[in-house]
């Protein structure tokens, strides 16, 4: 018998074995931290704990790849930086403590940086690392982020910064566990996007001890610290059963019956296309272009937006890459064209919102993207994000005409657009439902808020009728929908949102294999039945007990 | 006093890499580097923090100086490292 088995929100499938590295969250300095009684001594102790940091940076230069090493290498020059050590001595002159001072003297660098924008900005992110990494050094407490990693590792934190979960070790971190966090959150997209078995909201998680031996369960959501030799043997033979029948099938994703289904990636910028473009995927179903906006101090110009899209869309030859336009607002604000605080950042201006009233966002990436179309004869087809109604949609499809783009679509993640389809997708040429946000809107729960993650589970009815209403305009109007949420990447969700209409799925290139699986063991009609299954459902929970149950049983055996 | 006018090659600009590279190279000079654009005050040049604070862009104009033995011998290579697209040399 196993010991302690503990259940959280699987977002990455697969299961692996390991023990357990617990991540230290940054610690601010104490409200109550004293003036320095003697300044120069205080000025000694946080050189001491720079060099530290420093030295500790240096070490893992050397076990670093050749990406990562030119950034510790500039990280650790940051630390011993004489400009930061001066800021530092002048803020202890101040009256304030060690702590507060490396913060402060942090913070005068940071705005500098944030103020000139683009790729400095960035590196305020390396900055921040570097203070952290002195506070808990002069507080004499755990280094924040991820410590080097000697072997295959389990990673557990309260939640991971994007950054580390860019900079992860991926031949050393076999899983990922975190308190917090949620289905879309960062750790979860990325833990997904890199292949790695993820569970999130696991309760307790930073009690664990570090050294412990868990078994993580992706799929099941479950983490067992000290797990016997049965569960780990079983673990192993579904690993091998999962592995050997996602080898079996692959191209164009299809039902038994041979009803297309195609399969896509959802990808965030240039490094992720290039790795998609590798994989079996048909192209790709949402590309995400924020990353070049958010950073920037100044509406990039044309030709250096066409320069990325041309990156993008090369890995791709003749495979269609659907393009999502700018999704900015107010909880993602742009430099540039930010409209002030909002109360409620989800339910304002962001998005098509956004766009018109700014048009000349869009309509100059409109513009790059048609350049890079052209110069790279790609099938590039783009849609805009928070549509809720027909003269919305109308107004985007005469921008994208105007840019002399083919193709116009539309997000469908407003519930209103859903059930005015019909209306919605007369405009233009295709929906794309996002059910994350669909959900999120769907059921009045914050995505943001991983209390609310049952709220937001995919598999809520109401969820799927909506799915079912955006899917019943499409088919009036003969316009294709697909889907580009994440339960797009759920082989049980895949069959029935098949079964519902959808007539293509996109997500992280790595849930693709296990979704073509899934649909070549059923028929379209299978599909209909469980999406029938799904609908007449109670909870969340009866429908995809219900699905697994009614799917075929090779199915089940490997999830 | 030794000095030096310079435009910057890094298609991205002088940041983290490049600005890296930069101002190791003036560390190992051993020498007061300073690096700003004319009519500004100048910063420390073996400063990372000094030297991305100044921003400064592809295709810019900075003023290199430096003091003490061997300055102008110093110069011309940080020229030299300046006028090279640094960003774009991987590895």
């Amino acid at each position: 018998m196993s010991g302690d088995t503990r259940h959280g929100v699987g977002v990455s499938p697969g299961t692996a074995v390991g023990p357990v590295v617990q991540v230290a969250p940054p610690v601010r300095p104490p409200a109550d931290e004293p003036a320095p009684a003697d300044a120069g001594a205080a000025l000694a102790h946080v050189l001491e704990a720079l060099e530290a940091v420093a030295v500790d940076l240096d070490a893992r230069v050397a076990a670093a790849d050749e990406h990562a090493a030119p950034i510790l290498k500039a990280t650790a020059m940051i630390a011993r930086d004489k400009g930061l050590a001066k800021a530092a001595g002048k803020h202890l002159g101040a009256g304030l403590g060690p702590a507060h001072a490396i913060e402060a003297a942090v913070a005068d660098y940071a705005a500098q940086f944030e103020a000139l924008g683009g790729y400095f900005a960035e590196r305020v992110a390396d900055l921040r690392d570097v203070g952290d990494r002195a506070i808990a050094a002069v507080l004499g407490v755990p280094a924040p982020g991820v410590p080097p990693l000697s072997g295959p590792s389990v990673i557990v934190a309260v939640d991971l910064a994007p950054a580390e979960t860019a900079t992860l070790d991926r031949a050393r971190v076999v899983g990922i566990v975190t308190a917090a966090g949620g289905r879309t959150s960062h750790t979860a997209i990325l833990a997904a996007q890199m292949g790695i078995p993820a569970v999130v909201q696991l309760h307790g998680a930073t009690d664990i001890p570090a050294g412990t031996t868990v078994a993580v369960d992706g799929d099941a959501g479950a983490v067992t610290l000290d797990p016997d030799l049965d569960l780990l043997e079983a673990q192993r033979v579904r690993r091998e059963r999962r592995a050997a029948a996602l080898a079996a099938v692959s191209g164009p994703g299809a039902t038994r019956d041979g009803h297309a289904v195609a399969l896509l990636a959802n990808i965030g910028g240039v490094d992720d296309a290039v790795a998609a473009g590798a994989q079996d995927v048909e192209g790709v179903g949402l590309f995400r272009t924020e990353f070049l906006y958010l950073s920037a101090a100044a509406l990039p110009s044309v030709d250096e937006q066409a320069e990325i899209y041309r990156k993008v869309l090369e890995p791709f030859g003749d495979r269609r890459v659907v393009v999502r336009t700018l999704d900015a607002g107010a909880d993602k604000p742009l430099a540039f064209a930010d409209l002030g605080e909002e109360e409620n950042p989800a339910l304002g201006r962001r998005g098509l919102r956004l766009c018109q009233a700014k048009p000349e966002l869009i309509d100059s990436q409109l513009a790059a993207l048609a350049q890079a179309a052209r110069e790279t004869g790609a099938d590039v087809r783009v849609m805009a994000p928070m549509v809720a109604t027909a003269e919305e949609a109308a107004w985007f499809a005469s921008r994208v005409a105007a840019a002399g783009l083919p193709k116009a679509g539309v997000m469908i993640e407003v519930p209103a657009a859903a059930l005015r389809s019909r209306h919605v997708l007369a405009e233009v040429d295709f929906g794309s439902l996002g059910t994350n946000d669909l959900a999120q809107y769907t059921m009045a729960a914050d995505r943001m808020e991983g209390e609310l993650s049952d709220l937001l589970d995919p598999w809520q009815p109401a969820v799927l009728d909506v799915v079912a209403a955006a899917c019943s305009g499409g088919a009036e109007t003969g316009k294709p929908v697909g889907v580009c949420g994440e339960s797009a990447g759920d082989p049980l969700l895949a069959l029935v949102l098949a079964g519902l209409g959808v007539s293509s799925l996109s997500m992280a290139p790595t849930k693709v294999p296990a979704v073509r699986f899934a649909l070549s063991r059923h028929s379209l009609e299978e599909c209909r039945a469980l999406a029938g299954v799904a609908r007449e459902a109670r909870s969340a929970a009866d429908a995809r007990e219900a699905v697994r149950a009614a799917a075929s049983e090779e199915l089940a055996a490997i999830l | 006093m030794s000095q030096r006018t310079v435009t910057i090659a890094s298609s991205v600009g002088l940041h983290a890499r490049p600005a890296a590279l930069f101002v190791e190279a003036a560390q190992e000079t051993g020498l007061d580097v300073e690096i700003g654009r004319a009519g500004e005050e100048a910063v420390d040049a073996t400063s990372i923090l000094g030297v991305m604070a100044l921003g400064a862009k592809h295709g810019e104009e900075v003023i290199l100086t430096a003091e003490g033995d061997g300055a102008d011998a110093a110069l011309e290579s940080l020229v030299a490292l300046l006028s090279r697209d640094l960003d774009a040399e991987e590895g």
